[in-house]
């Protein structure tokens, strides 16, 4: 019991996820700076950002249900710890897992985007529901390539469905990034990840235009501490499941640590590149792409992989 | 200086609210995001929702029509927040003084942590401006108004 508590808080759970996505929150202000010719935040900015949140004043809204709104953004800190520690385990090689964890992360990995949703609803706003019903939208588009794709790299490690054998599989027999369908699965991956994150061109869940801020809008305080929180752990939780399932894992051990680091920079260096580089596409267009191209994609990924190439 | 204090000082979110301006103000606000004056390595950024602001900058002349807006917002926001009335009209009024529907200046509808004058004021005179209030002890107003 205690080693579990230990992974939940501590180690590759909230305390150290949390200071890691926030590092890469940073970076990735950082690179958004450099590319606009900029300066850019200082280092602990992240910091600062949570702990003023965490002493300003939380107001609840007058209609709506309130156990749910204080509840929803516990639940999302919740889900994505419980999906960090999940993925870091087999993927920093610490522990093996279980027969079927590939499986449990697909959904616990959800659990963040229905906070977001039910916390959107229940604080009573129109404009956060309109918010909740994109990110419903969302939802629906981009999990069916994820599970394609995951289909396509079960296929290639050869019928298993533990990340610890997937990564195994890799270190034997090379990663999987160096074949072709798993380039195409790496495409569509990042794709479905940038939308999991709410990030451009997929944030139209929170549009700051038009709904100023969406499904956060009328977050504020404390519980807004928590969706940042929230935002920095999958930050470090989901480009870490990409290592695993296309760059054969991260290790914590002598000299790959470097590579390690690498690997995760690189991944998010893509993510913020594509967030920096792209305008928003309207909910419709956002279907369309994942429903029609990133589907085919995946598709391709596992016809190719059953070919063995 | 506490942690706390330090933290609300290093990342100011910005709420943008115009109360009936003349839209130079405005530009020359977003002027301070641009490249030249990048207020982001000061941890400042601006917000859409008046939930997660920090700073409430206020241009324009307060007119009867946006008198109610003005204070609803500003009962909104979560404390404690700094009120910057920004550019002459806001300060005193400015050319609009004896305008048919001035309600007064800014500080007579909510209270206000700094005045930046000018018309339109320059960037540079906002940024020395919020640089001067940070320097101050914490802010005041944490109750609010009826
Ligand atoms: S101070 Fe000058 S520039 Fe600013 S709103 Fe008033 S008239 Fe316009």
């Amino acid at each position: 019991m205690g080693i579990e508590i230990v992974y939940f808080l501590i180690f590759p759970g909230l305390f150290f996820s949390g200071i890691i996505g926030g590092l890469i929150s940073w970076a990735d202000r950082k690179i958004t700076a450099r590319v606009q010719f900029r300066q850019g935040p200082p280092i602990f900015q992240p910091l600062y950002d949570f702990v003023k949140l965490l002493s300003k004043e939380t107001i609840i809204p007058l209609h709506g249900s309130v156990t749910t709104y204080i509840l929803a953004p516990v639940f999302a800190l919740f889900g994505a710890t419980i999906s960090a520690v999940f993925i870091l385990l087999p993927v920093l090689g610490l522990e093996t897992g279980f027969a079927g964890d590939i499986i449990v992360i697909i959904y616990l990995l959800n659990i963040p985007s229905f906070a977001y949703i039910i916390g959107a609803l229940a604080s009573g706003n129109p404009l956060a529901a309109v918010g909740a019903s994109r990110e419903m939208k969302l939802i629906l588009s981009y999990e069916m390539p994820f599970l394609l794709v995951l289909i396509s790299i079960i296929i290639k490690s050869g019928m298993t469905i533990i990340l610890s054998e997937i990564i195994g599989y890799q270190t034997a027999n090379g990663a999987f990034i160096g074949s072709l369908s798993g380039i195409i699965g790496f495409i569509t991956v990042m794709m479905c990840i940038q939308a999991k994150m709410g990030l451009v061109p997929f944030d139209m869940a929170e549009g700051e235009g038009e709904i100023c801020d969406g499904i956060t809008i009328e977050f504020s305080g404390s519980i807004l501490a928590f969706f940042k929180l929230t935002r920095y752990i999958m930050f470090f939780a989901l480009p870490a499941l990409v290592a695993g399932l296309f760059f054969a894992g991260l290790s914590l051990s002598g000299i790959h640590i470097l590579w390690s680091i690498l690997k995760v920079f690189v991944i998010v260096l893509l993510i913020t590149l594509i967030r920096n580089t792209n305008p928003r596409v309207r909910i419709d267009q956002a279907m369309r792409f994942f429903w029609l191209w990133m589907n085919l994609f995946a598709i391709i990924s596992i016809v190719l992989a059953l070919m063995g190439i | 200086m506490g942690i706390k204090e330090f933290c609300f000082k290093k990342s100011l979110w910005v709420f943008h609210l115009s109360a009936g301006s003349c839209n130079n103000c405005d530009i020359e606000i977003l002027d301070l995001l641009t490249p030249r004056f990048d207020v982001e390595r000061f941890g400042m950024k601006l917000v859409g929702s008046v939930r997660h602001a920090d700073v409430l900058l206020v241009t324009g002349i307060v007119t009867k029509k946006t008198r109610s807006r003005v204070l609803e917002i500003y009962e909104q926001a979560p404390k404690p927040i700094i009120v910057i009335a920004i550019g002459a009209c806001a300060c005193t009024g400015g050319i609009f003084t004896s305008g048919y529907n001035f309600a007064g200046p800014l500080d007579t509808v909510i209270p206000v942590d700094a005045y930046v004058p000018g018309c339109p004021p320059k960037p540079e005179a906002m940024i020395a401006g919020v640089m001067k209030l940070l320097s101050k002890p914490a802010p005041a107003n944490n109750e609010a108004i009826s």
